[in-house]
């Protein structure tokens, strides 16, 4: 292998093709004088084609091209949290450290820092069995995340020596009888899922504090959602949302192909936000991939498998991983723009045939499984997908939507009106409530399911109704009906208006929701009672108190003000009755 | 390097030309083709290998032929930068156009731009008073950020834009900007509208024009913005300025990278513009920001105008997704004699949150724009339902919010060219003033201390 003599022979953007090698397909090479990272992507002949993660220009014909006959890994272990990486595993502080403010080319930097010492407290000990993904000890990364050594895949056999102690992640901490030295460090290629025992039906709810979504449009633990949207509808606040609040045990965030504002945002943001489950700083349990629009597009292609690899090796810990991704299409168009270089022959709007295959193999490798140590863990998937000019009937909205068991879809319309979450209560769907409204009835309320459909059948009817008043007006309506439209405006105002950036209204859980939703009900029912009785519609919505109870929710401890609330806004509604 | 010149053209296509037979040549090099004639035309490599190398001509192929000589000079194209810069105007390849003397080079920077680490990125924070209430109460600019104004032809952008860049300040500090002012094939015209301008303010001696016009080569365009960028990049980060970037029309930047596109016969993507126009969009638009540690800023607004008036049109779709927000301006908010006539709704700041509040702008400030917004939004569609079934079909509510639009737009909207409007008095509680038209119970928007504070009536004492 060393013995090969590799040449550039063609140089077109990110796309370099070289002569006189011949290594494996998704071989990581070293391209030119300044020994670039490049992988392997196609061979044809003699010439082997190379994306190149890095800037070409200034790089000739002649120049170099060595293999290291490795595919393109991630290093795993401690020290993977609170970090920021380019699509390529590369922290961006140590590129600071090393080219300053702009990122330049041809340095390397290893994903773990080799050096740091962590203290590693084994759980296995000598003469045990271990296999593949046995777990033979922890390391307290992060305050709150304990990080678990695991077998590496294709390791097993008896265990010779273990020790607690000091060690860096390149160190051997145990050593089986085979003699098989494992270290806390082990190294996995993006491109290839990393293995599991089985895959288990989700029937958790990923809890996001997001009303429209956790009420309406709920996302399981292990389960794929994707997010279109036109720009400026709000696929990256929600994004973040999810990032922030989840129920999540450990969050991988993908800035794929995006600004680099957004990302600083990010990383200005969540050292200082706390985690409602832990009290501690969400950027304990986060990690944090950032390619964005501007830097190289392979490695932009690269971003999503590197974040999808990281969330994999914490879910063998038998963690409940949330991956984000924003956005999905800057990765497609990565493809596309790689794929065009190569000639190919283009399928839809210039997109590889193999865009779609492409999109369910990563959105595949989402999921809640047992793990190979036995324990139970997930990765969920949340894409966001910009579709040219916001129609969604593009190849990459498409392909995603074939795959995704929840569409949350954005619309221009709501984010103009600043109704937000722009969410379109009509379009959006989730198809993973039959499987876990059980667990809402057991862990929330026995009649959460039932509560939830009522809500939807309102925003229905009203649709319906809005159809009619477009052409009469709404005062030509039977007072009944009037009082829907009172009823769905307050679900639209009240409960899916959800504003990311007050304190208090940003995050709202289940049962908060649940209570919301049920004040609702229970305004409608009032209201009819005192209608019946004689009450006008307009004195009935205008009660002073149903107004403190919407304005509530922007008040800390409405939880346990909003049952007081009620009962003075039923109060105020039948008196409207007697005032007749 | 610079030695050999090659006769070996195979063919000419476009704006390219391909050759064959060559030393190597490096991918993005600068290249010099000397006609028969003696006339010289500048290009860059766009691919290259042992067998042909490809090569995009800045000044077009008119009259290259196969006799024309070609020489690689060895290195990427980069500008001679220097403060000397500033006051001077310069052509779309970088050299006076002043007539005033070559810019002799502190530094020759690289104009392809490296990106800025994520990580290194200050987020951007201070509030630029425009001066314009409808830009400063609803889409707050700050320093820093890419805010593209979104027109169509034969509307006022460019009193728009300069309005802002003569208004545009810190409120509470002296710091000046520096503008740097891009043109991609304009008219003569609309040039010597800017020039006037930044003359007539005194503006032009703190300003650095690249001037690529209409009727100069088009494929040079794909150049300018970069030397722009590069010029200010280098102001910014090596001298503390705090720039502002002016670059117009980005359509006729596009239509270049269109052409190129369709002479390299590519697969195109949208509407027939290349499927790497977003990135190559974003490696001029994220050339804004702040970075750690340096005192200056980039602020950029690049103008375009939305073929057929279609904001789903590849250039604003694309923009608009690498942009941070976007200034919509209405044609028909034009035709009914308004001017700015900026449509607020389809506009938009994403970094106004970061800007505005207490102790940048005012603590009622968030709460104002949001309920202008939905007051809006609500009485204009409202027009359209009255068109149907009549005021008579709407109750109180209702009425108030339709008469409100008008009220937004003749009053808030409208203001004068020169008319400087401060944020506090100027723009919000003018603000406060016309929402008191509408019955407070209807302004759900708005908190209730902020009422009790600030509005003209309903205030406490
Ligand atoms: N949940 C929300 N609450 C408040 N504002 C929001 C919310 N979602 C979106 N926005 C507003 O919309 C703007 C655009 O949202 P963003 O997520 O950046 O859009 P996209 O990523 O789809 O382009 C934000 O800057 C913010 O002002
Ligand atoms: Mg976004």
């Amino acid at each position: 292998m060393s013995k090969e003599n590799g040449v550039i022979y063609r140089i077109s953007g990110p796309v370099v093709t070289a002569v006189g090698i011949s290594p494996r397909m998704y071989e990581v090479v070293r391209v030119g004088n300044e020994g670039l990272m490049g992988e392997v992507i196609e061979l044809h002949g003699d010439q082997s084609v190379i994306q190149v993660y890095e800037e070409t220009s200034g790089v000739r014909p002649g120049e170099p091209v060595v293999r290291t006959g490795q595919t393109l890994s991630v290093q795993l272990g401690p020290g993977l949290l609170t970090k920021i990486y380019d699509g390529i595993q590369r922290p961006l502080p140590e590129l600071e450290k090393t080219m300053g403010v702009f990122i330049k080319r041809g340095v390397d930097a290893d994903g773990l820092d080799l050096e740091k010492i962590w203290s590693f407290n084994a759980t296995a000990k000598a003469g045990d069995s271990v296999s593949s993904g046995d777990i033979l000890g922890t390391v307290q990364e992060t305050k709150t995340i304990e990080h678990k050594v695991m077998v590496p895949p294709g390791v097993s056999g008896k265990i010779k020596s273990i020790d607690s102690g000091e060690f860096n992640v390149t160190q051997t901490v145990c050593t089986l009888e085979e003699g098989a030295e494992i270290q806390m460090m082990q190294k996995w290629p993006v491109r290839t899922p990393r293995p599991f025992t089985k895959k288990h039906a989700p029937e958790v709810p990923l809890q996001t504090g997001q009303r429209i979504l956790d009420f309406l449009f709920p996302l399981a633990k292990g389960g794929t959602a994707g997010i279109p949207g036109p720009f400026g509808s709000g696929k990256t606040v929600t994004q973040q949302q999810l990032a922030k609040w989840s129920d999540a045990d450990i969050v991988v965030y993908i800035g794929c192909g995006e600004r680099g504002n957004e990302m600083t945002e990010v990383l200005d943001e969540f050292p200082h936000l706390m985690d409602p489950k832990t009290g501690e700083a969400l950027m304990n349990r986060t990690t944090m991939i950032a390619n964005t629009s501007n830097m190289p597009v392979a490695a932009r292609e690269a971003s999503v498998y590197t974040g999808i690899t990281i969330a994999e090796y914490f879910r063998d810990m038998g963690y409940d991983v949330a991956l984000m991704a924003d956005s999905t299409s800057r990765w497609a168009e990565a493809m596309r723009e790689i794929s065009s270089r190569l000639e190919e022959m283009p399928g839809e709007e210039g997109y590889p045939a193999y865009l779609s295959s492409r999109l369910a193999e990563f959105y595949e490798r989402a999921g809640r499984v047992e793990t190979l140590a036995g324990g139970d863990g997930s990765v969920s998937v949340i894409g966001a997908v910009s579709p040219p000019g916001g129609d969604i009937s593009e190849p990459v909205s498409q392909g995603t939507l074939r795959i995704v068991k929840v569409f949350w879809g954005l619309d221009a319309g709501l984010a103009r009106q600043r109704h937000f979450p722009a969410i379109n209560w009509l379009n959006s769907y989730s198809l993973y409530p039959p499987s876990l409204d059980q667990w809402y009835r057991d862990n929330i309320k026995s009649d959460f399911p039932e509560i939830r459909t009522e809500i939807s059948a309102l925003l229905q009817v009203e649709a319906e109704l809005q159809e009619i008043v477009q052409l009469v007006g709404s005062d030509a309506l039977p007072v009944d009906q009037q009082l829907t439209l009172e009823v769905a405006r307050m679900i639209r105002e009240f409960f899916l208006q959800q504003n990311a950036f007050h304190d208090v209204d940003t995050y709202s859980d289940l049962k908060l929701q649940y209570n919301m939703a049920k004040a609702i009900l229970s305004f409608q029912e009032e209201s009819k009672k005192a209608i019946a009785g004689g009450a006008a519609l307009e004195d009935v919505v205008n009660v002073p108190a149903r107004t403190d109870l919407m304005r509530g929710r922007f008040e800390s401890g409405y939880e346990d003000k909003i049952d007081e609330m009620l009962e003075a806004m039923n109060k105020q509604i039948a008196e409207t009755m007697e005032a007749n | 390097m610079t030695g050999k010149e090659y006769r070996t053209i195979t063919d000419v296509k476009g704006p390219l030309v391909f050759l064959n037979k060559t030393e190597p040549v490096a991918f993005g090099e600068i290249v010099e083709l000397r006609l028969t004639d003696g006339t010289l035309k500048n290009g860059q490599v766009l691919d290259t290998s042992d067998d042909q190398v490809i090569v995009q001509v800045f000044e077009g192929t008119a009259s290259i032929d196969k006799q024309t000589g070609i020489k690689f000079l060895g290195d990427v194209f980069k500008l001679p930068v220097s403060t000397d810069m500033i006051g001077r105007i310069l052509d779309g390849a970088g050299r006076p156009r002043d007539g005033g003397p070559a810019i002799v080079a502190d530094e020759m920077a690289d104009i392809i731009g490296a990106a800025i680490n994520p990580y290194s990125r200050q987020s951007p924070s201070s509030f630029i008073q425009t001066g314009i209430s409808a830009i400063d109460a609803c889409t707050s600019l700050v320093r820093g950020q890419k805010l593209p104004i979104f027109s169509a032809s034969g509307l006022p952008h460019n009193d728009i834009a300069l309005q802002i860049a003569r208004q545009a300040k810190l409120v509470g500090s002296d710091d000046d900007f520096v503008v740097v002012f891009c043109a991609m094939g304009i008219t003569a015209e609309e040039y010597n509208f800017f020039v006037h301008d930044l003359e007539r303010t005194g503006a032009l001696e703190n300003a650095c024009l690249f001037v690529n016009l209409a009727d100069d080569p088009a494929v040079e365009r794909l150049i300018t913005p970069r030397l722009a960028l590069t010029a200010a990049e280098y102001l910014a980060f090596e001298h503390d300025y705090h720039v502002l970037v002016i670059y117009t029309d980005m359509t006729n930047y596009c239509e270049s990278l269109r052409q190129i596109g369709a002479a390299r016969e590519e697969v195109p993507g949208r509407r027939g513009y290349p499927g790497y126009m977003y990135t190559d969009l974003a490696m001029l638009y994220e050339r804004a920001g702040l970075v750690k540690g340096k005192k200056g800023s980039i602020t950029q607004f690049p103008i375009l105008t939305m073929p057929g008036d279609d904001i789903t049109h590849p250039i604003p779709d694309l923009s608009g997704y690498i942009t941070e927000g976007q200034i919509v301006i209405s044609r028909e908010l034009h035709q009914k004699g308004i001017y700015p006539p900026i449509n607020v709704l389809p506009s938009l700041s994403r970094l106004m949150n970061a800007g505005i509040g207490d102790g940048k702008t005012r603590e009622d400030h968030k709460s104002v724009s949001d309920q202008l917004y939905a007051a809006y939004a609500q009485g204009r569609e409202l027009r359209g339902l009255v068109a149907i079934v009549g005021e008579d079909a709407l109750n109180e509510r209702d009425l108030q919010l339709l008469k409100f639009a008008d009220i937004f737009e003749n009053q808030f909207l409208r203001q004068s060219r020169d008319e400087d409007r401060s944020i506090s008095e100027g723009t919000l509680d003018y603000a406060w003033e016309l929402l008191s038209n509408i019955d407070t119970k209807y302004l759900v928007r708005l908190d209730q201390k902020w009422i009790d504070k600030y509005h003209p009536t309903d205030k406490k004492e």
